[in-house]
């Protein structure tokens, strides 16, 4: 979209249609001619792996709805009833199921990415903080999906995260009774996180074409963090991008499938073949993993107001996150001791995880709290320090001489062993 | 349109404000039925009370029942129990209120407070943790009394708070006594 269109049809239906609704040309614009930088590395192909997984996740589900009964007293059925009954059931619904954590995994390794690379700095705050909402959304898609079934830890989770809202100041008591529609999670709370499910990942999709947008307007940044400076630095997004994608994509829904069909459950909860029981709490309930980090923030501190504060402020402290980092510099690569901080980071993050997957007791109370002090010093201590005070290593003059550079050191390696 | 050199200024401006209006109250009026929609229906608030006999629970027995979609804890508390819940000193607690629906709101969380006076060996509260709502296990915890194993909240014989992220007693629900071992919750 930047730039002047090249688009040219040969076709005279084609033609006809663009003359009246510029459509095709805004295909052959964004997914064709649209030149990216030559340089892009295979973090760069999980945008294209989440749209992929998004489209997954919404088949599956609108087939799951076919078969699937919203009432708290059918609903732990209905699913057994797709898992047992219906044709293909079985793989449909662990696609979905095992599908909601490779989606995750897949915005997982893209966040990082962008943190290692400075994706989110000038002119691309905007893609940035959609993506963030993305996120956000993606995380209320979950969770609401994972009530669905109406196991033990579908209601137990769906009680205590609808609770959090209950630490609000004076409200707290009749914001919760209004989520749940009553005065426990009950039919109607299930019956409106069904609904709200179902619409979820159609606002996810508006979300996406806005970052899809915001993309093109800026172009795609790349690991060197350079500019795109000349049409020597780019290449045309088909083929040269579609195929690296494709090619990242299948080796994804190699290992994915792998999951679906050989480890379905390895990375859920048994638990959740118990029906809902109102009336007993598991002995350790635990959100899904891709929770785990954000659970472990919210027990480290022990008042119940803070807690959750602390639980949401590690997220909306991306969307500062352009702003928080003084560097001019984008790329990792080029910053020795942000490089060091960003993988650190990883590490905290990772052991927040298992901190998130442990009961509250003990030492695990103490290192969560460290990781979590640390978690909120990276973002607002550590990285406008940073950014002031590191040299960079200099930057190549352009993405197509770092190009040139790496291969010019590739040459003379690889000749001594022909 | 001739004489749209003189515009009347005046009668723009009114048309403007009161569109204006009438669209904020329109907007005001759709939202207030969207919203109060997800609040509880007339069925759920129509199963508001039950009954419970008491007699068949013995001394160190303790009951759930499901009232309104959540658990309430009925103990027939054994008499050291009650010493200990009397031997606390108020000001050690960590929420000092009674957290009774029957008694007078702010009351001081004493053990008297907690239950029916002369009824002191039936305790009569929610289940439902005051953290973020999980069930507490009885006879459990370092008090004696309950144990929350969601995220380590310790609550005594009369159902108070003492260790853990909980921030208040577990809360007694309106009850009253039909007849000298019968009572109605709600
Ligand atoms: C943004 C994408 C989505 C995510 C992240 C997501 C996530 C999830 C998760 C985690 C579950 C629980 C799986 C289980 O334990 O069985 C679930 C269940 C379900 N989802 Fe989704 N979902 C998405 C999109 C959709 C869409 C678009 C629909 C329907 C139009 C849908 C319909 C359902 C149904 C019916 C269930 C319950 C059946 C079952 O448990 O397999 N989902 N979803
Ligand atoms: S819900 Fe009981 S301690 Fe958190």
């Amino acid at each position: 979209m930047s730039g002047h269109s090249t688009y040219n049809p040969t076709n005279p239906v084609m033609k006809w249609v663009d003359d009246r609704l510029p459509l095709p040309r805004l295909m052959y614009d964004s997914f064709v001619s649209y030149p990216v930088p030559r340089n892009l590395n295979y973090w760069y192909t999980f945008g294209g792996i989440l749209m992929i997984m998004m489209v997954s996740q919404i088949i599956t589900g609108i087939v799951l709805v076919m078969h699937y009964t919203p009432h708290v007293d059918m609903a732990f059925d209905s699913v057994e009833h797709i898992r047992r009954n219906v044709n293909f059931g079985n793989v449909l619904q662990k696609w979905h199921a095992v599908g909601a954590s490779f989606f995750f995994i897949a915005v997982y390794i893209h966040i990082a990415r962008g943190m290692y690379y400075g994706s989110y700095k000038a002119p691309r705050e905007i893609l940035w903080m959609l993506g963030v909402a993305i996120f956000l959304i993606m995380m209320a898609t979950g969770f609401m999906g994972y009530v669905l079934p109406w196991g033990q830890m579908s209601f137990w989770g769906a009680k205590v995260i609808t609770n959090l809202f209950s630490a609000v100041p004076f409200f707290g008591e009749a914001i919760v009774t209004w989520l749940w529609g009553g005065f426990s999670v009950d039919n109607a709370t299930l019956q409106r996180f069904f609904s709200l499910h179902y619409l979820l990942p159609f606002v996810l999709v508006g979300v996406v074409i806005l970052h899809v947008w915001a993309l093109h307007v800026t172009g795609q940044g790349n690991p060197t963090g350079v500019e795109v400076k000349s049409g020597q630095d780019t290449l045309a997004f088909t083929p040269f991008a579609t195929v690296k994608d494709a090619f990242a994509l299948s080796v994804f829904f190699i290992v994915f499938t792998a999951f679906v069909f050989f480890a379905p459950d390895y990375l859920g909860h048994s638990i959740n073949y118990e029906e809902a029981n109102p009336l007993v709490t598991p002995e350790h309930i635990v959100p899904e993993w891709y929770y785990l980090p954000f659970y472990a923030i919210l027990r480290a501190v022990p008042d119940k107001l803070l807690g959750v504060v602390a639980m949401f402020g590690s997220i909306l402290v991306w969307f500062i996150l352009p702003w928080l980092d003084t560097s001019k510099v984008r790329s990792a690569t080029y910053r020795p001791i942000f490089k060091q901080l960003f993988w650190l980071l990883m590490i905290d993050f990772f052991i927040l995880g298992v901190v998130g997957a442990n009961p509250p007791e003990g030492w695990w109370i103490t290192v969560g709290q460290i990781a979590t002090v640390y978690y909120f010093a990276h973002f607002l201590i550590l990285l406008p320090l940073v950014g002031l005070l590191e040299t960079p290593k200099p930057l190549p003059s352009s993405i197509s001489d770092a190009v040139l550079a790496k291969n010019a050191d590739k040459q003379p390696a690889a000749q001594p062993a022909e | 349109m001739s004489t749209a050199e003189a515009p009347d200024e005046d009668r723009r401006d009114f048309l403007y404000i009161a569109t204006g209006a009438v669209g904020a109250v329109g907007a005001a009026a759709l939202a207030i039925p969207l919203i109060d929609q997800m609040n509880p229906s007339a069925s759920v608030l129509a199963l508001a009370s039950i009954e419970v006999d008491l007699s068949p629970i013995e001394v160190g027995q303790s009951i759930t029942v499901k009232w309104r979609g959540n658990p309430v804890i009925i103990r027939h508390r054994t008499a050291k129990e009650i010493e200990e819940a009397k031997a606390v000193n108020i000001a050690d607690l960590p929420d000092p209120i009674a957290r009774n629906a029957n008694v007078a709101d702010g009351s001081e969380a004493t053990d008297v407070n907690r239950v029916v006076d002369g009824k002191e060996q039936y305790l009569v509260q929610m289940g439902v943790c005051t953290h973020l709502g999980c069930v507490p296990i009885g006879n459990e915890g370092e008090y004696d009394g309950w144990f929350c194993p969601c995220h380590g909240s310790h609550y005594d014989t009369a159902g108070r708070i003492r260790k853990g992220p909980a921030p208040e007693n577990l809360p007694v629900p309106e009850y009253k006594y039909l007849s000298d071992a019968k009572i109605q919750i709600g």
